[in-house]
């Protein structure tokens, strides 16, 4: 009985925790792309560090999608 | 590989990438493991089922203060030697770690409520534990308000140095003040006082929490590199406009 009364407040925490990390997964691999979606398309445009190794294909082919 | 030559931002954006697949496999199994022990712990005999938060709560508690911890000794990197890893490691920490705390005060008043009465209390654990919140979103801020990274990273490891006091007042408060918050009871002189088949769960959802934290702040320093960058492209970009 009283573990159904405090199902709500367990399954509360254990959404609240998928929700965040769900969260932070989310917002690490959607501005990984953002930033190697960038420098790909700045190198399209023959802009790159001295230091840099030459472009790759993949950086490339993904600038022109 | 060294650790030195991890400071090497390429070299560290290349052992990031050999890294991050593995860390994330072993993360994911260590959650499986985890929340399977979680599941099939037996109720405390005070508290319950309610006892099932504390596989989130303490971990995310734990975890809310290293981030910070991680922050500072970063900082001493900016500070000291004016590494621009240091800076990319604090300034890829804060979000992490202000993550996890606001977990650790969500399952914490979510916990309080059926066992105390009360979601929220200012009591001095879980008032420290708001003011670790509300530093990190005062240093996340910080980095977003000033421009030139270099600028910005030294004016947050100062606030990052500071804020630092606040972590031996998170540990220490139920000992130095009357709280409504129970005292330690992991690691705590004399050993744990929880029973060995809460014990277990706990310390691995707790090692499972950590994995994830630094996968997530590799990943997000792999980024924050990728970021710089694609700043200095940019400005290049710019110099041969003008």
């Amino acid at each position: 009985m009283e573990a159904i009364n405090h199902l709500p407040f367990i399954v509360g925490s254990y959404a609240a925790a998928c929700v965040i990390v769900g969260a932070l997964i989310a917002w690490v691999a959607i501005d990984f792309r953002v930033q190697r979606r960038a420098i790909a398309d700045l190198e399209m445009r023959g802009i790159a560090r001295r230091s840099a190794p030459e472009r790759t294909n993949a950086a490339l082919a993904e600038a022109k999608e | 590989m060294s650790l030195i030559d991890l400071a090497n931002p390429s070299r560290f954006l290349s052992f990031a990438n050999r890294v991050l697949p593995w860390l994330g496999g072993v993360t994911a199994i260590a959650f499986a493991i985890g929340l399977n022990q979680a599941m099939g712990a037996p109720d405390d005999y005070q508290q319950g089922a309610t006892v099932k938060i504390m596989f989130l709560h303490v971990p995310a508690a734990w975890l809310g203060m290293m981030g910070w911890g991680v922050m500072s000794i970063a900082a001493l990197g900016t500070l000291v030697w004016r590494h621009p890893l240091a800076d990319v490691a604090a300034k890829s920490a804060a979000p992490i770690g202000a993550a996890f705390t606001l977990l650790c005060l969500i399952t914490g008043s979510l916990w309080g409520r059926p066992e105390w009465g009360t979601y929220w209390v200012w009591d001095a654990r879980l008032t420290s534990e708001l003011v670790l919140f509300l530093l990190y979103l005062g240093v996340i801020a910080l980095w977003r308000t000033v421009e030139d990274p270099s600028r910005a990273a030294r004016a947050a490891a100062i606030l990052t140095l500071v804020g630092a006091v606040d972590l031996p007042i998170i540990k220490f408060s139920v000992e130095w003040w009357n709280t409504l918050h129970q005292g330690s009871s992991v690691f705590r002189m004399g050993g744990s006082t929880i029973y060995p088949t809460i014990l277990a769960p706990l310390l691995i959802m707790a090692a499972a929490f950590t994995l994830l934290f630094f996968t997530l702040h590799i990943a997000a320093m792999r980024n924050e590199i990728l970021r710089r960058r694609a700043r200095t492209l940019r400005l290049m970009q710019a110099q041969a406009v003008s």
